[in-house]
């Protein structure tokens, strides 16, 4: 394998790209961090919907996902902005823990104007004191990797699900981490996921996330009958949500589950495989696994699911010769020659493989190109 | 060539690769043995929908990847085209 090239931060995490980002604390902050990220090139602000009146572990997912989105690795700086100072210094805090520059700026008393001043003069020297770190040499058991499917069909069973299954089989016996996750989504094939669960009280704790959310549907007193599977599912020829799970859990490859991760939970127990409680919808779902640390991201897709994420990478691989033909602009690595057998499983996992290798040593993914940059938190219910 | 493909022995249905014409008959390959069987379709099947390769008894299970996936409410038989029409999901 070539030798990849990283960013080692402060906390010697390993991040594959080199952001300066400008992090909301609450919506009615966006529009301050836009302001700064126009002005000062090179940075990015991550607007959202959220961060007001939020209480309880709904307020605990919104701060876990904005300081983990601040530590994530691939990230250089951040400077944070929020309406009041206290709920801004939290996560401003709970991010300089991993040593790496960061600013925290409030607009009550203030305004708009001179904290859009303050922000840009430290985003400016942030930005410029990032664009001289260095790329170096290193190991792929470093890397966080996510994986999550979406507008999937039979293809991604057959084709881009076993592919990456090959990847994260590698990745995990290289000593790398893994996060799968999509709780709805396993729904068929969950006691597949249980029975590879590595203790007794983790396979506990999967099948209590597993099944508080199937009691969660059920008590509303609906079924997810028209959401899962999808229109676009349905469109590529999957009929019932096993069918859809089955093709799912493809992706997760062989090795044992090493743990069970809340939303945005950064993981404790070492390298390995990890399954995260996430929504299946590929914002969320992304933006957590981001938040819980991972620095690329790989998406099966067979009817061409365009997601991509401001700070994580997100590498599309499709099986469906007619997504290749059609959305060829979004795809980066093209397995369909699984469907016509002109390649196996071995050579398509050597393909995305040495694709990873490219995206970690600085190619842009199709989602990055076109500037996809999704992100979405996980709202658990109505704020106060 | 192949124009579907099953995961595994025992599976009920197969996968399209290609678009298939109704009345064409077409071969199948088992993806765990590269075995191959012939089916007759008897409507058009497009690209990543299924084929029948047994016939499925009123509520019959229907099995693909080795597991079931749902029941067929009315049954189908060999090389018929299966979907949401035929099959319903056993969970919600």
């Amino acid at each position: 394998m070539k030798q990849l090239l990283g960013y080692r931060r402060e906390n010697g995490k390993v991040g594959i790209r080199n952001h300066v980002i400008i992090l909301p604390v609450d919506d009615i902050s966006n529009a301050a961090c836009e302001a700064v990220a126009n002005h000062i090139q090179g940075t990015m602000a991550l607007p959202h919907a959220y961060g007001r009146l939020q209480y309880g572990k709904d307020l605990e997912l919104h701060f876990r996902t904005m300081i983990g989105t601040g530590s994530n690795p691939n990230v250089a700086a951040v400077i944070v902005i929020g309406i009041e100072p206290n709920w801004t210094n939290i996560i401003a805090e709970g991010i300089a823990k991993t040593g790496k520059p960061v600013a925290a700026f409030s607009i009550e008393g203030t305004g708009d104007l001179e904290v859009v001043r303050q922000a840009s003069w430290k985003a400016k020297e942030f930005v410029q004191w990032a664009s001289e770190l260095q790329r170096e040499p290193i190991e792929l058991s470093e890397l966080t990797v996510s994986i999550k499917c979406g507008e999937s069909d039979t293809t991604t069973g057959l084709g881009s699900c076993p592919t990456v299954a090959q990847a994260v089989d590698r990745l995990v016996d290289a000593g790398a981490t893994v996060f799968f996750g999509e709780t709805s989504e396993l729904t068929g094939g969950e006691h597949l996921i249980a029975d590879r669960c590595a203790t007794p009280e983790l396979r506990e704790k999967f099948m209590a996330i597993y099944d508080d959310y199937i009691s969660e549907i059920k008590s509303s007193g609906v079924d997810l009958l028209g959401s899962q599977p999808t229109q676009g599912n349905i469109a590529g020829g999957l009929s019932t949500i096993e069918e859809k799970a089955l093709g799912n859990i493809e992706k997760t490859g062989t090795k044992q589950v090493i743990g069970v991760l809340e939303p945005a939970e950064m993981p404790g127990n070492g390298p390995g495989l990890y399954f995260m409680d996430t929504s299946s919808a590929a914002a969320e779902c992304i933006t957590l696994m981001a938040a819980g640390g991972a620095v690329l991201h790989f998406f099966p897709t067979g009817q061409g699911n365009i997601i991509g994420n401001p700070i994580e990478p997100v590498v599309k691989v499709t099986a469906n010769p007619k997504t290749v033909a059609s959305m060829n602009e979004h795809v980066d690595v093209d397995c369909s020659g699984l469907l016509s057998r002109e390649i196996n499983l071995t050579e398509a996992g050597d393909l995305l493989m040495d694709y990873l290798c490219r995206v970690v040593n600085g190619r842009l993914t199709a989602a990055e190109a076109l500037g996809h940059k999704e992100f979405v938190m996980t709202k658990l219910y109505r704020s106060a | 060539m192949h124009k579907f493909l099953i995961h595994k022995q025992g599976d009920h249905v197969g996968v399209a690769t290609s678009d298939i014409e109704a009345g064409e008959t077409v071969i199948g390959v088992y993806m765990d043995d590269d075995s191959t069987i012939e089916a007759v379709a008897a409507s058009s099947i497009p690209l990543g929908h299924k084929i029948a390769v047994s016939d499925i008894d009123k509520d019959g299970h229907v099995i693909e990847y080795g597991l079931p996936i749902g029941f067929a409410p009315d049954g189908f038989k060999f090389g018929d085209y299966v979907h949401t029409h035929n099959i319903k999901t056993l969970r919600w």
